[in-house]
């Protein structure tokens, strides 16, 4: 910085007199050796919270990645395996028994016992204290006692310590992949320090969270500016390959994005849509693609008269040319979907959706013409998230392919489009984005198809359907409940609600300082492997 | 002059309630759902919708709920409390963190505009119709038809990360060279205008009886322009940068977007896009001061520059 700074202001004249082109980027990345003195800059937004319960977007949950370690990770074929757990069994798959790892201390130096994990989850259930991941809680038995403007309960009845390092959580219902749901940030523990009395968060907790992970927060989170940690030495786990990480916030990625190319950033977690196109020439191959888990699609309301038949659904269905949309809009940012699953969750097989997947204008005619579609289609959109122009170019292709008259309509913000779903007025297809909360086939079918799912918009209900998915929760085995939940998807497809479109894409790149830049199911940079050059 | 400068304080109370109220109605009525907006595309749970309700009293609604939320919001103001964002943080702190990097900003701006704009306007005025003149003309005629929302990145592309003249953004804790070049992007525009200004305020007094009295007593031409000539030529640019300064303080929201600066229009941005009510109007609110208090100082100087302006 000093050196570049001294070049910037004799460059400067010389630029300006003999138009030149000043002052390269000192070229020596290239040795490719680990420093494991240096720490790396990641970019994140401003997060909106720092406590585990209350985190729920990837910039929070990036820097609560730093300071905490999970009960189970994800593996490659994305099954969890256990971490800060020593085991986590079942044999019901309604008591589940979990023995924690001796060895994890909190930063402050505590012990990290059972008691702060059913501390931790007991806060996070409560209704009163207001916490945005409180519905991850909601399969433990008691949770229903904590909702509410005055709750009957402030502890969930279904946790219950055995000993120091084991305790027992009892299910309302059997859930045979619960195990799956524990690599979330909010089953994250608390530490004593964290309560000022219990069941209450100590004030100040947040700008400095105290966790037991593999780095500790550096002084206090600096709203708007950065927050920062280094290496805890005292944990038990993979040690970091880094000194230390500075959470970098920024407002606008076009910014981030400049600062990376220049190697004032190391890493950017989303390249800005307006760069997608160059980052290939601008970063070669620090710019990377990694599957995420969001899946985008169009929804039908079923319950419309028009849309009831699944024979209008599919010949829509086959009427959209998803690769030519992906590429020319989206420039290969994202990949087609033919699925209801994303490829980020065990189980995902290519193309259930079958034959109206396959883009077949010709077929798709004959097929709407026969089953009667409505002769103008309105495709419902919210204005504010680039949704333009992907929703015209399918607008397009529905015109030319179907000879129907179809029209795009924004609403301002995606609440407005919800609010005009729920009350089922009629706004036509509208299209909807999904992101797991945890790596489970359950979590893509459950809300958005089970007949009282929570996000289930469209009217959807299938009693097979419904029992299918309660079976597979009930399943003996992580195996035989993919299973079920295979044979619950193969259904979607013959009814069609709703057509899959696209699987997210993270595209990030970084900076020559660092490499094995890899980014995890939940869009977070994984902190243990990433390494600073020298 | 003390009774003009009360009477405008008194003025400014008046006109301070008027403009928090329409800020506040405009935001009110804006609003769709802010804890939907909060949480983006995810559901939002029924516990946590009803937290967020009774504390910012969202369930208040009508003309009714309207006033309530208003005069409530009001009183807390009057005793020092801006009130929390919907995330939860101090306004008072938000605002505190913010401002003093957007007034350096602002400052690097004015002193851009000031500097260049002023001199080589008098410059260009003096010599008119020359190659300086003509060239002025143009390139300021080019800056004030590049939308800033242009121009920054253009400087961030061109001389922060092809050519690294600059940091190509400057951060939380900046350090002054850091803040240059949004300086100067924020300024240039400001720069051209004044540039424009100086330059036919000079020209035209340059041809006053009184000038050339000046001329005639023998005095020699740098006196005549720069105690004659600039003084008065300068009122109008008194009047814009008055203005100018108002307007710079509250937040280039483009420029501070661009070159991440977390000044005051990098937070109004954020709160108008979250729907965020609550720091929308607390921001607002500081700069309707800052308008006034700006206003006021013009007034003031033009009082000093022109003796002939008294206001009684």
């Amino acid at each position: 910085m000093r050196v570049r700074r001294l070049a910037a202001w004799t460059a400067l004249p010389l630029a300006v007199t003999l138009g030149l082109v000043a002052c390269g980027s000192g070229g020596d990345g290239g040795s490719g050796e680990s420093d494991p003195n240096a720490a790396v800059r990641i970019e994140i937004a401003e997060p909106q919270h720092l406590v585990p319960t209350n985190t729920n977007e990837t910039s929070g949950s990036q820097v609560l990645a730093a300071l905490f370690s999970p009960l189970v990770d994800y593996d490659e074929a994305h099954k969890p395996y256990e971490v800060a757990a020593e085991s986590i069994t079942s044999e019901d798959n309604t008591t589940w028994t979990i023995k924690l790892k001796d060895g994890y201390t909190f930063h402050n130096g505590e012990a990290v016992t059972a008691e702060n994990y059913i501390d931790a989850w007991n806060y996070g259930a409560y209704a009163p204290n207001g916490q945005n991941s409180s519905y991850f809680f909601e399969k433990i038995a008691g949770y229903d006692d904590l909702q509410g403007d005055s709750p009957k309960a402030k502890t969930l009845s279904g946790l219950k310590k055995v000993d120091d390092l084991t305790f027992t959580v009892t299910l309302s219902q059997p859930y045979s992949e619960f195990k799956a749901m524990l690599g979330y940030t909010a089953f994250y523990p608390l530490p004593k320090a964290a309560f000022s009395a219990p069941g209450e968060l100590a004030e100040g907790y947040e700008q400095a969270p105290i966790g037991q992970g593999p780095f500790k927060m550096k002084g206090t989170w600096q709203h708007d500016a950065k927050v920062e940690v280094e290496r805890y030495d005292a944990f038990p786990g993979e040690q970091p390959k880094v000194a230390g990480v500075e959470f970098r916030i920024y407002q606008q990625l076009t910014a981030a994005y400049a600062d990376v190319l220049s190697d004032n950033l190391d890493v950017i977690k989303t390249i800005p849509t307006e760069n997608l196109s160059t980052a290939g020439t601008d970063l070669g191959d620090r710019f990377q693609q990694s599957p995420a888990s969001s899946l985008h699609f169009l929804a039908f309301p079923t319950f419309q008269e028009e849309f009831s038949n699944p024979d209008v659904r599919k010949a829509i269905s086959m009427a959209i040319d998803r690769e030519e949309i992906t590429r020319s809009i989206f420039k290969d940012s994202q990949q087609p979907a033919r699925s209801f699953v994303s490829p980020a969750v065990a189980g995902y097989r290519e193309n259930t959706v079958g034959a109206s997947g396959e883009f077949d204008p010709a077929k798709a005619k004959t097929l709407y013409q026969a089953a009667g579609g409505p002769s103008k289609i309105t495709l419902s959109y919210n204005g504010d998230g680039g949704h333009k122009d992907w929703i015209d170019a399918t607008c397009n292709q529905l015109k030319a392919n179907l000879g129907v008259d179809c029209v795009g309509t924004a609403e301002p913000k995606f609440a407005d489009l919800l609010t005009k779903v729920k009350a089922k007025q009629p706004v036509g297809l509208f299209r909807m984005g999904w992101v797991m909360d945890y790596p489970s086939m359950e979590n893509y079918l459950g809300p958005l198809y089970s007949t009282n799912g929570s996000s289930n918009y469209y009217g959807y209900s299938n009693p097979d359907f419904d029992r299918l998915l309660a079976e597979g929760a009930s399943a003996p085995d992580e195996e035989a409940a993919i299973k079920k939940y295979q044979e619950a998807e193969d259904m979607l497809a013959e009814d069609l609600p709703v057509v899959p479109l696209r699987f997210g894409q993270n595209n990030f790149g970084h900076s020559t300082k660092v490499k094995n830049v890899e980014m995890d199911l939940f869009d977070r940079i994984d902190l243990i492997k990433i390494e600073a050059i020298k | 002059m003390f009774r003009f400068i009360v009477r405008r304080l008194l003025q400014m109370v008046l006109a301070f309630f008027g403009t928090t109220l329409i800020v506040y109605a405009l935001m009110f009525a804006g609003q769709g759902d802010p804890i939907q907006a909060l949480a983006g595309e995810r559901p939002v749970t029924a516990a946590q919708r009803a937290y967020l309700t009774e504390k910012y009293h969202l369930d208040a609604t009508g003309v009714g709920g309207f006033f309530y939320r208003y005069f409530d919001y009001i009183s807390n103001l009057l005793r020092g409390d801006l009130g929390e964002s919907l995330t939860g943080r101090s306004i008072g702190d938000i605002l505190a963190a913010a401002w003093p990097v957007t007034i350096k900003l602002a400052l690097i701006a004015i002193a851009v505009a000031v500097v260049f704009g002023v001199t080589a306007g008098v410059l260009a005025g003096i010599r008119r119709a020359s190659i300086f003149d003509n060239a002025t003309l143009l390139l300021t005629l080019l800056v004030l038809g590049i939308p800033t929302i242009v121009l920054a990145p253009l400087a961030q592309y061109f001389l922060g990360v092809k050519w690294q003249l600059f940091p190509p953004t400057a951060g939380a804790d900046p350090d002054f060279f850091a803040l240059l070049l949004p300086g100067i992007v924020l300024g240039s525009l400001s720069l051209a205008t004044a540039l424009r200004l100086t330059r036919t305020s000079v020209a035209e007094n340059l041809r006053a009886d009184y000038v050339r009295t000046a001329r005639s007593k023998g005095l020699p031409n740098r006196r005549v322009v720069s105690v004659h000539v600039l003084r008065n030529s300068l009122i109008p640019v008194i009047t814009f940068l008055g203005v100018e300064v108002g307007n710079l303080m509250s937040g280039a929201i483009i420029t501070e977007g661009v070159f991440n600066i977390p000044g005051v229009g990098f937070n109004l941005f954020r709160g108008i896009r979250t729907e965020d009510g609550p720091l929308v109007v607390g921001i607002v609110s500081v700069l309707v001061v800052v308008y006034l208090v700006s206003n006021l100082v013009v007034d003031i100087l033009y009082a000093v520059l022109d003796p002939r302006i008294r206001y009684e």
